[in-house]
């Protein structure tokens, strides 16, 4: 079974609280369709676990199959760097069917954000490092498509569909529960 | 299932088309690391997926003087559109006639489809087998074992490497 061989760091992107029992790594890409479908999803198993759940969102663009997907990535960090990761992480997936330049300069605009700036930050390339190292990461625990979860650490191997995302949530929670 | 061959064996040579007009030879690539993806078919998910994959991974591959290398039984036309449709960045070979012969040499084909397994091999700069892994057909195994049997590689000619490395740089 695949594991966790990059540590959750203060440079990620975390929801909940860092005592959470279950932490959910999810490798994403923002132009996978299946990363599209699964963010609904995750956002319901979120609100189901509450307390009782920390997530981590990483970059793991599939940059030649989806040519918008880095920049994407880039973008969602020119976000988090203003504290609004998570605003442009839900606008791109929300919007995936246009997913596009124009589209990632919308959001920015909407979260008052500059525009210039973004366009900067993505000719500049500031936030490649970043996006890279979270993929590279992610190739060292053994990812090897998008979403890819890891639930305390342990790859899930079951599909993203609420009923098995949340059984695995539930099944790490009774194992915390009785040690 | 197949049984591949395994690490200390020498690496079957091979020479088999890359392009329609070009053939390649393993022991073309002497002296620098090779990663050989056995993989049954262009265009099916999971292939295409394993693939896009080590296209992403190929400068970290890259680092260590590695060549990668994709072969399956589709003819040199057919690699050709897929390559082109998914823009990888390294070559496929055919193991098209006779068909299957190199992957059936690495035993990695499987005589009941037709297809070469999804079998990985790391050929060291001497051609011989440092890693080797049997995936079942329907996953994706991931990029981490290659990166692991290449770093092993690096570090065991560490010196080696960096000297031959700055002497190209100067």
């Amino acid at each position: 079974m695949s594991v966790l061989k990059a540590p959750v760091t203060p440079r990620d992107h975390i929801l909940g609280p860092a005592n959470a029992p279950v932490t959910i790594v999810e490798y994403g890409d923002y132009e996978c369709p299946h990363c599209g479908a699964a963010h609904p999803i995750v956002k319901l198993v979120l609100e189901q676990f509450g307390k009782n759940i920390r997530f981590i969102f990483r970059h793991f663009p599939l940059s030649q199959v989806h040519p918008s997907a880095q920049a994407a990535a880039e973008s969602a960090e020119f976000a988090g760097g203003r504290g609004r990761f998570w605003d442009m992480h839900d606008g791109i997936y929300e919007n995936q069917d246009r997913l596009g330049l124009p589209l990632l300069f919308a959001l920015a605009s909407a979260l008052e954000l500059s525009e210039a700036r973004l366009r900067e930050a993505l000719v500049n390339g500031e936030y490649a490092e970043k996006v890279r190292s979270d993929f590279l990461g992610g190739v060292r625990s053994g990812v090897n498509g998008t979403p890819s979860f890891f639930i305390n650490g342990r790859r899930h191997d079951g599909s993203y569909a609420f009923g098995d995302l949340a059984g695995a949530v539930e099944a790490n929670l009774r194992l915390k529960v009785s040690i | 299932m197949s049984q591949i061959l395994t690490v200390g064996a020498t690496a079957p040579e091979f020479v088999l088309r890359v392009t329609p007009d070009q053939n390649l030879s393993l022991s073309e690539l002497k002296g620098r690391p090779v990663v050989l993806a056995f993989y049954p078919a262009d265009w099916s998910p999971v292939c295409g997926d394993q693939l896009a994959l080590y296209n992403e991974v190929l400068p970290e591959f890259r680092r260590h003087g590695a060549e990668m290398l994709g072969i399956s039984v589709d003819g040199v036309w057919c690699h050709e559109a897929y390559a082109e449709a998914r823009r990888l960045r390294f070559p496929l070979l055919a193991d098209f006639h006779p068909k299957g012969a190199v992957a059936r040499s690495y035993g990695a084909y499987r005589e009941g489809e037709g297809v070469c397994d999804r079998a990985l091999f790391v050929v060291d700069g001497s051609g011989v087998i440092v890693w080797s892994y049997l995936s079942p057909i329907a996953v994706n195994p991931g990029a981490d074992g290659i990166l692991e049997a290449l770093e092993n590689i690096s570090n065991k000619e560490g010196s080696h490497v960096s000297a031959q490395s700055a002497g190209h740089a100067a």
